[in-house]
């Protein structure tokens, strides 16, 4: 294993201990209760997290205050929710002074860029107090979503209970109890053009990182990555909100994750070099300096 | 990864930083290469500090205000690392003198001959140019001048300092924000009066805000859909609309729509995009970095 999983301090396999938490949770509920924990602390003020917006399962960023907030926005929704975009809004109208927020590890590049050259986020560097990332292969429009549920797996949007992406496929679970599988082949063209580029999978910039990916089913691999963050954790921990199992005790644990974080890298690192002589004689652009 | 052993050893110790080495200041400037004077000298081994002024051109002082911003840490930064030597707001100078860094607020109006002047002798003084906030930088709200205003009605052109002088950093946005100011500054005192490895330091972090200025002197919304969104770059993080000053940018459906009659041009947007420019090297070690900067100014 080499940098595909980025700097942390410790990693494990958990869950939420939490009955209402987990009932709905994607995997092992660990970003609702984190924050849970965090607000009840002190720790955050508030969370930005992706909470329901004007169509089903289409996401809104919205700032939560509460446990009551934070279960509205549980699960993964597959498709865009700028959640970036409320950040400094947070620090202004919500008067929040330790920020929570959840993104995908672009979301979490983006933070520390912000912190390190804040062009308009005046006072926000400071007050980034808990930001979790999710770990993330590819994202999807929400035109893209309402594509696969609708046409592809025949499904009306407002019947969905869960998607999910995992072991090579792409899950739709309905109130009424079907279950369609897509294999991912179909789902390739679909996804976001800008993903192709993207050179994290696990959220290397997170505070604390998870996923479902490399722990058993209804549990999540978490990573405590920054100083801040591994402290939260283990006080967390230490407060009976999880249930910990070590990473090397449980299938398939970590060599899971990096041989997809690999996988990953190494497909979008070759995109970058198609795009380079994209053209004849001309290329596109590459962010990375 | 040579970036994090190089910060642990950065304002370790009790010693002031950098005060190993006496260093000449004046090389990353693009403009006339001058001796260093004696009494310069003799300046700079008394003190370790670097010298910098605020030059104003046409800018409405809200840069300034946002270098004030920094409140304690300003003083801090005063103190122990800059001896702020012109200023027309704050300094009782009446003329451009020699210093290390000119953080120069405003667009010049061309059609003013003592603002056009005192750019070229900003140039010729200082040995980093930084254009601070979106005048400088790119023109901003200065762009929409059509003159007319009381008491110089003629004064109706005005131009990004960049147009008219090499300059070496940007600091775009509108405000610029205190933070970044203050980290521009940190690190310039690294690249002028640090070791080598906090030199190395100050440069990585600085390499994105001098490639600026290479890449021209506008700004716009626009420049999201022409470098970002049309190059298939997008991801639909919000960076772009959290940064915008004047709310012009939303999201609709993830995706980011600008209301270009609202731009004002000021390129926070597109220099906050993590798919404008990114260095791993950088900001992957952002809390050793921020550390350091907010250690430096305690
Ligand atoms: S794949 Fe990368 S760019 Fe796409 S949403 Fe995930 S983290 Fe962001
Ligand atoms: S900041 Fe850049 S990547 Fe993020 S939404 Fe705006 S244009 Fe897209
Ligand atoms: S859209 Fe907003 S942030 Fe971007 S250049 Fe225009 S005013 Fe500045």
């Amino acid at each position: 294993m080499g940098t595909e999983l980025g700097n942390y301090k410790a990693v494990c396999s958990a869950r939420s201990t939490d009955k209402d938490i987990l009932k709905r949770a994607q995997d092992g509920g660990i970003v609702t209760q984190l924050f849970t924990f965090a607000l009840e602390e002190g720790f955050i003020d508030g969370a930005i997290v992706s909470g329901p917006g004007e169509e089903p399962w289409r996401p809104r960023p919205f700032v939560a205050m509460c446990k009551e907030d934070l279960l509205k926005a549980r699960g993964t929704k597959y498709n865009l929710s700028p959640n970036v975009s409320f950040i400094k809004e947070a620090t202004r109208s919500f008067g929040l002074d330790k920020i929570g927020i959840v993104g995908t590890p672009c979301q979490m590049q983006a933070i520390r860029k912000g912190q390190l050259y804040p062009m308009g986020l005046r006072d926000v560097d400071d007050k980034i107090a808990l930001a979790i990332g999710i770990f993330c292969m590819e994202n999807f429009s929400y035109q893209s979503i309402v594509q696969l549920v609708e046409d592809h797996a025949g499904q009306k949007m407002e019947s969905v209970k869960k998607m999910e992406i995992g072991k090579g496929k792409f899950w739709i679970y309905t109130d009424r109890g079907a279950v369609v599988q897509l294999p991912l082949k179909v789902t390739h063209k679909y996804e976001q053009p800008g993903c192709h580029v993207c050179l994290d999978y696990v959220a290397n910039l997170a505070d604390i990182s998870t996923g479902s990916v490399g722990s058993p089913d209804g549990w999540s691999t978490v990573f405590a990555r920054s100083t801040s963050g591994q402290t939260l954790w283990d006080k967390a921990v230490a407060a009976g909100c999880f249930e910990m199992k070590p990473i090397e005790q449980v299938k398939p644990g970590l060599e899971l994750v990096s041989k997809l974080a690999n996988e990953k890298i190494n497909k979008n690192r070759k995109t970058l070099e198609e795009r380079a002589s994209f053209g004849v004689g001309k290329g596109l652009r590459s962010p990375y300096i | 990864m040579g970036l994090l052993s190089t910060l642990k050893s950065i304002f370790g110790g009790g010693e002031s930083p950098g005060a190993k080495k006496e260093t000449e200041s004046a090389k990353a400037s693009a403009g006339p290469e001058k001796k260093p004077q004696t009494d310069m000298k003799e300046v700079s081994s008394v003190s370790n500090k670097i010298t910098a002024g605020h030059v104003h051109m046409s800018g409405c002082t809200g840069c300034l205000v946002a270098v004030a911003d920094n409140y304690g840490g300003l003083l801090t930064l005063l103190d122990k690392y800059v001896d702020w030597v012109y200023d027309l707001t704050l300094a009782d100078v009446r003329h451009i003198p020699k210093m290390d860094v000119a953080l120069v607020e405003g667009s010049v109006c061309i059609n003013d001959k003592l603002s056009v002047q005192e750019i070229k002798e900003t140039r010729e003084k200082a040995a980093i140019v930084v254009a601070v906030g979106g005048c400088a930088c790119y023109g901003n709200i200065t762009r929409f001048s059509r003159g007319g205003q009381q008491n110089q009605p003629g004064h109706e052109a005005f131009l990004p300092i960049g147009d008219l002088i090499n300059v070496d950093v940007y600091i775009p946005g509108c405000a610029p924000t205190p933070q970044l100011i203050r980290n521009v500054c940190v690190m310039a005192y690294l690249l002028l009066k640090g070791n080598d490895e906090q030199k190395k330091l100050a440069e990585a972090y600085l390499k994105p805000l001098m490639a600026l200025p290479k890449q021209g002197t506008e700004a716009c919304f626009c420049d999201l859909m022409t470098k970002v969104i049309d190059q298939g770059l997008c991801m639909g993080c919000g960076s772009c609309a959290s940064a915008c000053p004047v709310r012009a940018i939303t999201h609709e459906y993830g995706k980011p729509q600008g209301q270009r009659d609202l731009c004002i041009k000021c390129g926070a947007c597109y220099n906050q995009c993590p798919r404008s420019w990114f260095s791993f090297d950088v900001v992957s070690n952002y809390e050793t970095i921020l550390g350091a900067i907010r250690g430096a100014l305690q």
